[in-house]
């Protein structure tokens, strides 16, 4: 039979679909918030603390501002590009967690559910392409928006991540080699059956994924495209209302994702270390391996604002310094290393 | 070059070393140093629920005292008025008619007093000047009005709650201030 589709995993899937979407709009929402508190702690203030209990609200009232703002499409600007950029940087920023293993299985209705929205071979390859399709919602943004200052951060963003997402790339060759695959779940598996987490197994690689990372979602100090100070708003300076919003929203998307891929590239993903997750009940197993990943998601969420908040903006001529001078030789010799490495192990460590 | 006075400094510009090259080292330790911010006291008070304590000269807004009975003291003499340099205080003065003597406590009070708060430079001159310790300074400072004209504040604005019939609202207007001996 052709159409032999279960409907139960259709509608599992939908649900799963609808919690990943809903839930990342959530996280982004209170990391919104967390950033203006973590940045208020950093520098000894105390942060939004009037709506609500804490100012908990406060993501709320955002949003509700941003709803109740006036809506300006300049005159000048291609109207249909204009609303395109931010509905692309959002689309691409939310696609990104179709892929990634939230959990092992949790066991309802007598059907095991996979935590995950597709497992497939090439998850990372397909991350690093929506990753790559996200700088077009800036790119289009920006051209759209008929604006010098616009424009200047569009091409600022096209350049970075251009020159970034080589040595991420090559440091995720170094990575790939270890693993010998590309499957994100096989990885977590992998770095629950082993020994270690791959960090242990590329530090190096590691820490250059970590600063291309920054640059990809466009952070501190690798925020050119805004560039409060030099340009404007860069890629948003035209947009208002919700449309910014989105551009804002997917900035923290972004970094949310990001923080859960290199949660599961490096640090084992929703392993919980010292435990054997086979001696527990599986609901139990995958609940404590969410509550895990998402621990590891909120450390590295604080890393991203810690380093915000420390460090000031490169100037363009140094990134780019950064980026093909020192952080592509160093991924490829990494690569180097590795692969030495490997091919030394898989000869039982003779020459 | 000849240096024109002996205090120029010789400014180093040796390249920078290998560790400086790194540039790690130099953020991890500015990311140690906005770390340990976390835990340093915070200087802000959340300040409509908290207020810093006044000192005890703190010169607020001017309040109308009442003896212990609810009587006003003032007898509208005008001394605060001549006493003050910004002319922000104006009155008019009218006898005390039979059967009045618990709302003043002698023959003569003001009918009509009022402070223009926008000229009032909030010297205290007033409050040093009155024998009758019928006007001081009281710690509320944050007046905030709609209009212009609300802020020539009179007689209703300005007398302290009834002493009597509204104890806690009294307690509340004489604040902390350590009082001056009240003179009879």
């Amino acid at each position: 039979m052709l159409l032999a589709i279960d409907i139960g995993m259709v509608l599992e899937k939908f649900i799963l679909i609808a919690v990943v979407v809903m839930g990342s709009l959530l996280i982004a929402m209170y990391t919104t918030f967390a950033e203006r508190k973590v940045a208020a702690i950093l520098q000894d203030r105390r942060g939004p603390n009037r709506a609500g209990p804490f100012g908990l609200l406060q993501p709320v009232a955002d949003g509700l501002k941003l709803f109740f703002k006036e809506e300006i499409i300049p005159n000048f600007s291609s109207k249909a590009l204009f609303i395109l950029g931010p509905s692309l940087a959002m689309l691409t920023a939310i696609m990104t967690g179709a892929v990634i293993p939230w959990g092992d299985k949790v066991h309802f209705f007598d059907r095991d559910i996979q935590l995950q929205i597709a497992d497939i071979d090439v998850g990372i390859l397909y991350v690093f392409a929506v990753v790559s399709l996200g700088v077009y919602g800036i790119m289009i943004g920006s051209w759209a928006s008929n604006n010098k200052f616009s424009l200047m951060g569009g091409l600022r963003a096209a350049s970075q991540i251009i020159s970034y997402e080589l040595p991420m790339g090559l440091s995720l060759i170094a990575l790939l080699m270890v693993t010998g695959n590309l499957s994100l779940k096989e990885m977590v598996l992998q770095q629950q059956a082993g020994d270690f987490w791959n960090v242990v197994y590329q530090p190096l690689g590691f820490l250059i994924f970590l600063i291309c990372a920054f640059a990809e979602c466009n952070r501190t100090p690798f925020d050119l495209p805004e560039a409060e100070n030099e340009l404007i708003g860069g890629y948003h300076t035209e947009y208002s209302s919700m449309k910014l919003g989105f551009y804002l929203f997917s900035e923290y998307i972004n970094m949310f994702v990001s923080s859960v891929i290199m949660a599961t590239l490096f640090f084992g993903g929703y392993d919980v270390p010292f435990l054997d997750e086979s001696t527990i009940a599986t609901n139990w197993a995958a609940l404590w391996g969410i509550l895990a990943l998402m621990a590891k998601v909120v450390v590295f969420i604080f890393i991203f604002m810690w380093v915000r908040w420390t460090i000031p903006r490169f100037r363009y001529d140094q990134l780019m310094n950064l980026g093909w001078k020192v952080l592509i030789p160093l991924a490829l010799f990494n690569m180097l290393l590795t692969g030495a490495l490997v091919l030394l192990k898989a000869n039982n460590w003779h020459f | 070059m000849q240096a024109l006075t002996n205090r120029v400094k010789e400014v180093e510009r040796k390249p920078l070393s290998f560790m400086e090259r790194l540039y790690l080292p130099a953020i991890f330790k500015g990311m140690f140093i906005t770390f340990m911010h976390m835990f340093k006291k915070k200087p802000t008070i959340n300040y409509p629920e908290k207020t810093r304590p006044f000192s005890p000269v703190f010169r607020g807004i001017q309040i109308l005292n009442r003896d212990a009975e609810g009587r006003e003291n003032c007898t509208a003499c005008g001394l605060c008025a001549v006493a003050c340099p910004a002319e922000a205080i104006t009155m008019e003065a009218a006898e005390r008619k039979v059967g009045e003597e618990h709302l003043y406590r002698e023959e003569k009070y003001a009918v009509k007093y009022e402070i223009n708060m926008l000229r009032c430079i909030f010297c205290g001159l007033c409050e040093e000047a009155c024998p009758k310790d019928a006007i001081y300074l009281s710690e509320t400072f944050a007046a905030a009005d709609y209009q212009r004209k609300q802020f020539v504040y009179d007689k209703k604005d300005l007398l302290i709650p009834h002493p009597i019939e509204e104890p806690e609202a009294y307690k509340k207007a004489l604040g902390n201030k350590p009082k001056k001996e009240t003179i009879n």
